[in-house]
């Protein structure tokens, strides 16, 4: 954010300014650029309030490092990001986080409801002292999320449908504007995974919380998708499904011919040669991005 | 009454000075130990606090050299060497197992170094006895307000850096995503490690010390699910075993074979193993109202998951 170029920072401060109200989230020309490699190339799009977003791409698109970005854990070479208008390290306090699935000891004596209240206070120094309105706080957002019956089990212990949920009310719990998931789909079974999505959806209506997730499968998402950010060789296009998940868009993302086919209310993309599109490293350069 | 306690007291126990002082140290250092151990092990950097008992050998060894109090040495190498072992990679589990072993194996060569001068040109020939298992008994008085002080400081780091440490633990990203300083929390939490082993390298000496860092914390992570408790528990875990072993050393001195007692070290080390084995074989307490045991590993997902949409 800091290595803007002069003229386009001014531009951008304006944009902001006048974006601040209406967007939650303003990803405005980022790109990063490692060892000479550009993981993403010119992103631009942004979220409104309480809308749910998917960010879809296949392994290697730069879903994650996009993520990180917006968290403000990897700078990006340039471009712009603001939550909530904030440009800078404010911004943290308005994000909600959970990670791509994580390894946890099943030992570790750490309860459901302790990594809960992390969220609230676990950047803080010092000793936290047990008071009862946290206490409540904390029961109020497992039950939201549906982890009451194990919240004193070791958060080890649990499985991974339960550890997304504890997650999810790890990042809620300090009231958020958005939320951003990293593949919180992978590694659950089906039944598990749209109990999770419906759980986002309610949240996302409830409380009025922008949704920000990624997925390298788009088909569990399409019901209670609001828009879609789509990434291909490090380059993105974003709308509402029926504009971005098309032939001509995505074609011209990944800079050769895919077909889009709808099936019974799911999406395949496939590529010209009749494979499945989900390989990464295609050819990043191509002419740019449609849609924007 | 009396009898059983002149039976588990020998005579002269509660008069004796360098007892007072063996169960003040000792105490101290245990507790340290425990409750930074139960860091040590949440973070899984049990190895890296074994390396630092081990390089502490080279700072212990090279004040007999220089004429400084051996804690000194210890925390002061500890120290540095949690410091390059930083700098030369420790965030990365890789990387870090990697830097640990190679600032480990350089340490061990100094204290070889240290400990062949330290018999051969000065006439400290207890010294690698001293080091390597300790000296609770025979530690002056003067050592006190050190022991105090690097307690103290240990201590501090933890209680300060409780929550972002555990964050931290349970994923370094979603801490630095709240703001936490990861690198620096790492740091300071290794430090506290290197003062830990310092102050139990210093009463049950540089090879046992990581038993009072992980055993205790081990032991109370396997009865407890809380982290604040797991670290008090532990802390008082490890001042129980020293505590029970100053006392059975002090028992031992008619035992034979040389009836000049058996090394307190050698009980603390045997008190930590028992409890920790008892505590594996106590039941896991479940919580109330969920029956079913939480899935083992590998069957997560289908039984578990059902449960979910009750």
């Amino acid at each position: 954010m800091s290595s803007n170029a002069p003229a386009r920072a001014a531009t951008t401060a304006a944009a902001t300014a006048a974006a601040a109200d209406a967007e939650v989230l303003d990803v405005d020309g980022v790109t990063v650029r490692i060892a000479g490699r550009d993981i993403l190339r010119d992103v631009t799009f942004s979220i409104g309030p309480g809308q749910f977003t998917g960010l879809i791409g296949s392994n290697g698109a730069g879903k994650t490092t996009l993520l990180r970005v917006i968290l403000g854990l990897q700078a990006p070479t340039s471009g712009t990001v603001s939550v909530g208008g904030e440009r800078h390290a404010a911004r943290k306090g308005l994000i909600g986080y959970v990670p791509q699935k994580i390894q946890l000891d099943p030992d570790m004596p750490v309860r459901a409801r302790d990594l809960v209240g992390l969220g609230l206070d676990g950047h803080r120094f010092g000793l936290s002292l047990p008071r009862r309105g946290r206490r409540q706080q904390v029961d109020e957002m497992l039950r939201a999320v549906g982890a009451a019956a194990f919240a004193d089990e070791r958060v080890g212990q649990l499985s991974g449908g339960e550890q997304q949920r504890v997650m999810i009310a790890h990042a809620l719990i300090s009231s958020p504007r958005l939320l951003l998931l990293d593949e919180p789909l992978a590694n659950l079974d089906i039944s598990s995974a749209q109990e999770i999505i419906a759980l986002l959806d309610r949240i996302s209506s409830e409380r009025g919380i922008s949704v920000l997730i990624s997925a390298h499968e788009m088909n569990p998402l399409l019901p209670v998708m609001d828009t879609v950010v789509y990434l291909a060789g490090g380059r993105a296009a974003s709308g509402t499904t029926s504009e971005v998940v098309r032939t001509e868009v995505l074609s011209a993302l990944y800079g050769h011919h895919v077909d889009v086919i709808r099936v019974h209310g799911r999406v395949l993309v496939i590529a010209g040669g009749g494979d499945a599109l989900d390989i990464p490293g295609l050819d990043p350069c191509a002419e740019p991005g449609p849609s924007r | 009454m009396t009898a059983i306690l002149n039976a588990v007291f020998a005579p002269g126990f509660f008069g004796s000075a360098p007892v007072h002082l063996a169960l003040l140290t000792g105490g101290v250092a245990a507790f340290v130990s425990g409750a930074v151990g139960a860091f040590a092990v949440l973070r899984g950097q049990s190895y890296a606090g074994h390396a630092l008992a081990d390089i502490s050998v080279t700072g212990g060894s090279g004040s007999y050299l220089v004429g400084i109090s051996p804690l000194l040495g210890f925390a002061g190498i500890g120290v540095l060497a949690a410091a390059v072992m930083d700098m030369v990679g420790i965030r990365r589990p890789r990387g870090r197992d990697l830097a640990t072993g190679i600032v480990r194996g350089a340490g061990l060569g100094l204290a070889a170094l240290f400990l062949f001068w330290d018999t051969t040109h000065t006439s400290t020939t207890g010294a690698a006895v001293t080091v390597l298992f300790g000296s609770m008994f025979t530690l002056s008085p003067a050592v006190v307000p050190l022991v105090i002080g690097c307690a103290v400081v240990a201590l501090a780091i933890i209680v300060i850096l409780a929550r972002p440490l555990l964050l931290s633990s349970v994923s370094p990203d979603l801490a630095a995503a709240r703001g936490v300083g990861v690198r620096a929390v790492g740091l300071m939490c290794l430090i506290a490690i290197a003062l830990a082993v310092s102050l139990s390298a210093l009463t049950i000496g540089t090879i046992l010390s990581t038993a009072l860092l992980v055993g205790p914390a081990a032991t109370a992570m396997r009865l407890t699910r809380r982290p604040g408790r797991a670290a008090v528990g532990a802390a008082l875990l490890g001042v129980a075993v020293t505590w029970g072993g100053i006392v059975l050393a002090y028992d031992s001195f008619p035992w034979p074979p040389s009836h000049d007692g058996w090394p307190v070290s050698f009980f603390v080390v045997a008190l930590t193993l028992v409890c920790y084995v008892l505590a594996q074989l106590a039941p896991q307490r479940r919580p109330a109202g969920r029956a079913t045991p939480a899935p083992a590993e590998t069957g997560r997902s289908g039984a578990a998951e059902f449960r979910m949409g009750e």
